[in-house]
């Protein structure tokens, strides 16, 4: 175990776990967009940002992706922190303002709008369906292609997939309800919305459709 | 593309996931450009997904998935070529071969790209020609250096 301070409390926690984990242990706040228990943390959205003191200095890290290790100093709510989070809330706000989980975040740290061009992207490049593709589908039929502002999702060559077995993980785990399964096929889906929004299994659960 | 010399070349690098991006320099060092076949045939020998290899592929500026010609000239647009004219540069030699930036010639003999410094600032603007570099390189020279290339 490892002593560490969070917020100015004192408290002990495994060395390496996560420092999100812990955080929202304690029952801190603290948002994300990227991030799913289900997959492998990837420090995509940045909302996660905290203030760590190990040593004489300190810097801004993202807490999905940092280990905990004795002797940290954590500030979840310094006003860096504050200020980071509501920069990066608004170029998120900027590239996908319409997708609703986005504007939900953005409120919840006092910011209703961005200063940046709007993009209006569906899609605010988290990578939790590449992780849940890749990671519990243990498919790998989408990835990122291209980088920096070219960078896309994308299945492989652009062209529909023979990989993806239309398990529906990567619908479920998007946060913006940006993908689109019939664009990742080649095949019909064996999977179908009910009006509800809910994925329905023709295969799995053939009693479920109607 | 032949399968047979890309199967060396995977060899080489132990069929490992760890040597995609190995794999992808030599298949782009033979070929000059990336076939989607090749991409293809990497993702199922060495059993990774073949968007993983897509996504490689399509990182990074050094690999091309359009046929490139036998020469690729990159006209540096860095900070320090692009305040000594390196822009210029970039107009004379795309005018003289007909050809605009990232495309190839319709004879297959250049393919021309913009390049973001090459590391030898002093010598702006510079121009490389495989792997040769021309520096202090001005408009008058550029007819010069290409005829050198068949």
């Amino acid at each position: 175990m490892a002593r560490i301070k969070v917020d100015g409390v004192q408290v002990e926690a495994r060395e390496g776990a996560p420092l999100l984990e812990v955080l929202r242990g304690m029952g801190i706040r603290v948002p994300t967009l990227c991030h799913n228990e289900a997959v492998s943390p990837y420090g995509a959205c940045r909302l996660c940002l905290v203030e760590v003191a190990s040593g004489p200095r300190t810097m801004l890290a993202a807490s999905c992706l940092y280990p905990v290790a004795e002797g940290i100093e954590v500030s979840t709510t310094s006003e860096r922190v504050r200020r980071a989070r509501r920069m990066v809330v608004e170029l998120l706000l900027a590239r996908c303002g319409d997708v609703p989980r986005v504007r939900q975040v953005a409120e919840e740290l006092g910011v209703t709008r961005s200063r940046f061009p709007q993009r209006h992207e569906a899609c605010l490049l988290c990578g939790l369906c590449v992780r849940g593709c890749a990671q519990i589908a243990g498919v790998g039929a989408i990835d990122f292609t291209n980088r920096g502002v070219h960078m896309e999702l994308s299945s492989a060559f652009g062209v529909p997939s023979e990989a993806c077995v239309g398990c529906a993980t990567c619908v479920y785990l998007c946060p913006a309800d940006a993908v689109r399964l019939d664009a990742i096929r080649s095949r019909p889906s064996p999977h179908r919305m009910d009006r509800s929004g809910r994925v329905r299994c023709a295969v799995c659960v053939p009693q479920a459709t109607p | 593309m032949d399968a047979e010399r890309l199967d060396g070349i995977m060899r080489r690098h132990d069929y490992a996931p760890s040597g995609v991006i190995a794999m992808l320099q030599d298949l782009q060092r033979e070929e000059r450009y990336l076939p989607l076949e090749g991409l293809r045939l990497i993702a199922e020998r060495v059993g990774i997904p073949a968007s993983r290899v897509y996504s490689l592929a399509t990182f990074y500026r050094s690999f091309s998935l359009k046929p490139r010609g036998r020469h690729l000239v990159s006209v540096c647009l860095g900070t320090a070529c692009h305040v000594r004219g390196g822009g210029r540069i970039m107009d004379k030699v795309t005018r003289d071969l007909g050809t605009p930036q990232g495309e190839m010639t319709p004879d297959g003999r250049f393919t021309v790209e913009p390049v973001r410094c090459v590391g030898c600032c002093g010598l702006a603007p510079v121009v490389t020609v495989d792997e040769t570099f021309y520096g202090g390189m001005t408009q008058q020279k550029v007819a010069g250096v290409l005829r050198r290339y068949e």
